[in-house]
């Protein structure tokens, strides 16, 4: 009896060594372990047995059995892991086919610059403020000690609706508007829309965007007007960045300046895109003409400030090299989808 | 402003590089465009003598010449001029030469006959016959005694073709700039050199001014001084050439030498000058007056212009014979026959000649100097300059004395000198006395605790421009940087948050956002087919637009919308889903500002329907937190499809228009698939909308489902039936989803069968089958009542 468990056992070892699929497996555990299998087969020849070889044999039979079981167990692992790998090799696709369009639209060039903008500001502690785009002459020109006749009108073609409203052609009215309505410490930025005379074509439009900034407080000089900008100019194009100021005239700031930033694309070693300049302007600013605090009923002896502005257009075209402003106004899918 | 270096030279000695000088010009506030050498792209010419010429052989008007260009050899150059003689000195361009217009000579033979180079006209050097008034125009450039024969000699310094032009943008603050003189001074300064100027001293040659000039001035208001000065027995001729080339570096050509002198001294100082023949002055009378009604001049371009009362003028005892400080009239220019001029340098009101100049539409050099207000103090030496010129030049023999009328002199604007407060201001430390050695030399004088600002500066009024005049000879760049300090507690205000969720969420719909122009055309509206009494036709009208299409400001964004949809049909675009956040303008008439307000405006066509723009709005509406809106049809706009539009309100009040573009206004677009736009009230969203939002436990007990499907009218809005079941079915309805509409063979005509899922679910147990069905009861028996059955 002995030896034909053993037999049993080798045997059984033997056909499950060339299983490969579930169902030869199911068909050897019947064979040795089912109800009319080889082992049972064998168990119930046990009471021919003496009494003494019964628990010895017994004992044998169970662990011929456990080892079976054991075995067959491993087996189906092994064959459930290359039916797996069998599966994944027949689910193999292409993967360079292309990918399926996701349903989200495109953000305006002009938002992606602008947002980046405004947080860059939103976290140097600027609020930002809005003002009307149909504008006071007041407003526009006259508190910006741009009087009536003032040479400096040539340079801003104005749209007129009657002889005091006007389209705005800059977002330097808000500075007024927020320094009338707010004591200083005043520190916003005002991004809008402004309008000027000018025919279209690929770097002129007649609407377009500014970006304002005014600070004003007690103690702020020229220094902080440069520590600002180009802490701004840094966060938007780069740690390397650094900020070039040329003297300049605007008739609500004095001093005047423009600013001119390392080119984002050479460093500053001259390429075509800064014409060889290895710099390129983005800026106006300069210290707020104590006037034009006066007339706003800030008094010049005790606070002073400094105001910006920033053309986005031109940010937007050099941002993603883009040569003709009309693009940015005409909408066409194809130019907006690359965004 | 174009700066001849040779000029700029006479008043300062400078040895930078061209480069330099623009550079630090640029740097102290005086803004260089760029610059260029004059003849740049002439390269191998020299100075030659035409030694012999011979007819060619098989020509009938081709010469051979031999040219000695200083080299043992001669050179021979076959040439088609006729105007040559052996010994003329003339310009040689040799093999491998460029001449003017780039255009490259190489030795080469013309009808046989070797020719080694080219003889050069004046056009080929880029010259004109103004800058050599001797030369021929259709012929070889013979050089005259004014330029240098030296035979081999480089063309550019033999005939002064070599001066280097830096052109400045100078501000509008920045008058005295628009001047030799002025510049020659920032450069002094810039460079740390002397400015050497020097007062001009008139002979005069006997008689007195007096006698055959008066002046008189009317407007002191407006004609601060006016001197002037006679010169008699004119020689009028061209002027030397170091006065032509001067002019000609500086773009103005050069005419003769009184016309000349007049410009060279515009240039030279920036006051205008300008010069009447006196036999056109009736009774040598100069009058500074308004002009009188209906008063005409024809002016130097010969055009005749119509004065009014507001306009200043140059008056004889009888007519006006000039603008004041805009142009002259055509009988007070210079003509061949001129034997006796008054010269004119005056100080006139910039806002004046300004508003005379818009209004004439006409400008000129002398304007545009003017009308940023010059000082009167310059007459005098601008005169004297001007007369000794003419002595110089010997252009005529100058009256003794001048005619100085001047009634309103300026007052010297002084300032306390507080080099304290401009460190302050700036945020630098530069002493009292580097200070106050940084004003003196641009002109201004400091003492006792005084600053006093030039004649020339009148730019000068504040504190403030005295700290611009130290921070940029400080330079800018040298201010220490100062990083940002103090509380930085800024945050996007409630509207802004909203636009920004709104942008958002309409970018998770799959919409791409546009920018439009915020003015259209009033055609527009004809477009959309807005109603001829419609209120969004009353715009904000531009009285002075680009043209037509720019014209008005919209009140309505629809339009806008329209024509980006219809541009993308156009350009082949398969689909378009736009969206944008315009500002509309609402007049308010002429005294108040119009009112401007945001609206979110969607377009879209290409593989959608009314009810991908539906669920669109629904969704910015849920997650701006509107959720108390009723939906109704429209079917009046005539913008949109009658039977495809709804109108959102709230409290009653309309919020929104949605829809299908009516196909009378697709066609105004040329757009040949279905569009659909949506126009929401972004005010009453921030109103009414951003309900908060709390978090619902999440079921802890299972839902039980019922379908139900009903058979009613067509016309019956599905809401309705919503409705009913909602209210009937009570809070154990969690939701209740449509699923299926169903019209045709198997319901009776003109009947729909409308079949719904409802979910019902207790908070606190799971419903048994009684509680489920006994609300499915209520709910039939609901729309029973409003004759609505349950389709068997």
């Amino acid at each position: 009896m002995k030896a034909m468990l053993e037999s049993i056992a080798r045997d059984a070892k033997a056909a499950l060594e060339l299983a490969n699929t579930k169902q030869e497996l199911e068909n050897i555990r019947v064979k040795y372990l089912g109800k009319k299998g080889e082992v049972t087969a064998v168990l119930k020849q046990m009471g021919k047995l003496s009494p003494e070889e019964r628990p010895v044999m017994g004992q044998l039979a169970n662990e011929v059995r456990a080892s079976i079981e054991a075995l067959i167990e491993a087996t189906d692992e092994k064959i459930k892991k290359e039916e797996l790998i069998k599966k994944l090799k027949e689910e193999k696709i292409d993967v360079t086919m292309p990918g399926k369009k996701s349903a989200l639209g495109h953000k305006h060039p002009l938002n992606i610059v602008l947002d980046e903008v405004k947080d860059i500001f939103l976290g140097m502690g600027f609020d930002i403020a809005t003002g009307p785009e149909v504008e006071w002459d007041y407003y526009n020109f006259e508190a910006l000690n741009i009087p009536k006749d003032h040479p400096a009108r040539d340079t801003q073609d104005t749209f007129y609706i009657t002889e005091n409203m006007l389209l705005r052609t800059q977002t330097s009215p808000v500075q007024i508007r927020v320094m009338e309505k707010q004591a200083p410490p005043i520190r916003v930025i005002s991004p809008g829309r402004v309008f000027r005379s000018d025919a279209v074509d690929a770097t002129h439009s007649p609407l377009f965007h500014q970006i304002e900034g005014l600070v004003v407080d007690k103690g702020i000089t020229m220094g902080d007007l440069k520590g600002t900008l180009e802490a701004f100019a840094k966060r938007l194009y780069g740690e390397d960045t650094k900020i070039r100021l040329r003297p300049h005239h605007f008739p609500f700031t004095e001093p005047s300046c423009e600013i001119d930033v390392t080119c984002f694309k050479c460093g500053g070693k001259g390429c075509p895109m800064c014409k060889g300049e290895g710099f390129i302007e983005i800026l106006g600013a300069g210290m707020v003409h104590p006037k034009v605090l006066k007339a706003c009923g800030v008094d010049p002896e005790v606070y002073s400030g400094y105001a910006f502005g920033v053309g986005l257009e031109r940010l937007v075209m050099f941002r993603f090299d883009i040569d003709d402003m009309r693009l940015l106004y005409e909408n066409d899918m194809r130019f907006l989808g690359q965004f | 402003m174009n700066l001849s270096k040779k000029w700029l030279n006479d008043y300062v000695e400078l040895d930078v590089s061209d480069k330099q000088f623009a550079d630090d010009m640029t740097i102290s506030g005086s803004k260089v465009e760029g610059f260029e050498t004059e003849g740049e792209e002439l390269k191998n010419i020299i100075v030659g003598r035409v030694e012999s010429l011979e007819r060619h052989p098989d020509s009938d008007h081709l010469w051979i010449c031999q040219i000695n260009v200083g080299k043992e050899e001669n050179i021979q150059i076959v040439t088609g001029a006729q105007n040559l003689t052996a010994g003329d000195i003339v310009p040689v361009a040799m093999d491998n030469s460029v001449v003017f217009g780039g255009h490259k000579i190489k030795k080469g033979k013309l009808r046989g006959v070797e020719s080694n180079g080219m003889l050069c006209s004046l056009g080929e050097l880029g010259l004109t016959i103004h800058d050599f008034p001797y030369a021929v125009e259709d012929g070889i450039f013979v050089l005259g005694d004014d330029c240098d024969k030296t035979l081999g000699m480089d063309i550019h310094y033999a005939i002064g073709l070599n001066d280097v032009i830096t052109e400045f943008e100078i501000t509008s603050n920045r008058s005295d700039c628009l001047s030799i003189i002025g510049l020659a001074r920032e450069a002094a300064a810039t460079f740390d050199k002397e400015l050497k100027v020097n007062e001009p001293v008139v002979k005069g040659s006997g008689g007195d001014v007096n006698e055959l000039l008066s002046v008189e001035i009317e407007e002191a208001e407006k004609c601060y001084r006016y001197c002037g000065a006679v010169v008699k027995n004119v020689r009028i001729k061209p002027s030397p050439r170091w006065i032509r080339e001067r002019l000609r570096a500086c773009g103005v050509r050069p005419i003769n030498n009184i016309v000349d002198i007049t410009n060279f001294v515009m240039l030279e100082y920036g006051q205008p000058m300008h010069a009447f023949d006196l036999r056109y002055l009736d009774g040598g009378k100069v009058i500074v007056r308004n002009a009188r009604e209906g008063e005409k001049i024809t002016t130097l371009d010969d055009v005749e212009r119509n004065l009014t009362t507001e306009m200043l003028v140059i008056a004889d005892e009888n007519k006006p014979v000039a603008v004041a400080g805009v142009m002259g009239g055509e009988y007070s220019g210079i003509m061949d026959d001129t034997t006796t001029i008054v010269f004119e340098s005056a100080c006139f009101n910039g806002v004046s000649v300004r508003r005379t100049s818009k209004a004439l539409g006409l400008r000129t050099e002398a304007c545009t100097r003017y009308e940023k207000e010059l000082n009167p103090a310059s007459c005098e030496t601008c005169l004297k300059r001007a007369l000794e010129l003419v002595e110089l030049l010997d252009a005529g023999d100058v009256v003794d004395g001048i005619v100085d009328c001047f009634p309103t002199p300026k007052e010297v604007v002084k300032l306390p000198f507080e080099p304290e407060w401009v460190n302050n201001f700036i945020g630098i430390d530069v002493s009292a006395d580097e200070q106050k050695k940084m004003l003196e030399k641009i002109g201004f004088t400091v003492e006792d605790g005084m600053i006093y600002a030039p004649y020339f500066r009148n730019d000068i009024e504040h504190k403030a421009d005295i700290s611009e005049e130290i921070a940029r000879f400080y330079g800018y760049q040298a201010i220490p940087n100062r990083e940002l300090s103090g509380v930085a507690n800024a945050r996007l205000t409630e509207e802004q948050q909203l636009e920004r969720l709104i942008r958002s969420t309409c970018l998770g719909c799959g919409l791409t956002e546009i920018e439009t122009f915020s003015f259209i055309s009033p055609k527009y509206y004809d477009k959309i087919n807005l109603p001829e009494d419609s209120e969004y036709r009353n715009s904000v009208v531009i009285t002075n637009p680009l043209g037509e299409d720019t014209s008005v400001m919209r009140t309505n964004a629809i339009p806008s919308m329209m024509e980006v949809l219809a541009r993308n049909y156009k350009n082949r675009n398969e689909k378009a889903y736009l969206y944008e956040i315009p500002v509309e303008y609402t007049s308010q008439g002429l005294e108040t500002l119009p009112l401007e307000k945001q609206k979110i405006v969607i377009g879209m066509y290409g593989d959608c329907d009314f009810f991908s723009l539906k669920g669109i709005v629904e969704e910015i509406l849920y997650k701006t937190g509107l959720s108390s809106y009723d939906v109704e049809a429209v079917t009046e706009d005539p913008t949109f499809h009658p039977g495809r539009t709804a109108r959102l309100t709230v409290d009653g009040e309309e919020f929104a228009v949605f829809g299908e573009i009516h196909p009378a206004v697709l066609e105004n677009y040329g757009i040949g698939e279905k569009c659909y736009v949506a126009r929401i009230d972004i005010e009453t969203i921030f109103n009414k909308g951003r309900e908060p939002k709390l978090y619902k436990k999440l079921p802890k007990f299972p839902a039980s489902t019922r379908d139900l499907a009903f058979v009613c009218d067509r016309d019956i809005p599905v809401l309705t039936l919503e409705k009913a079941i909602s209210s009937a079915a009570g809070k154990l309805l969690e939701s209740i989803e449509l699923f299926d509409v169903y019209m045709g063979s198997q319901i009776e005509e003109g009947k729909k069968s409308v079949a719904y899922s409802l979910k019902l679910r207790a908070e606190d147990r799971t419903l048994t089958d009684e509680e489920a069905d006994n609300v499915v009861k209520k709910a039939i028996k609901a729309l029973d009542k409003l004759g609505i059955s349950l389709r068997s």
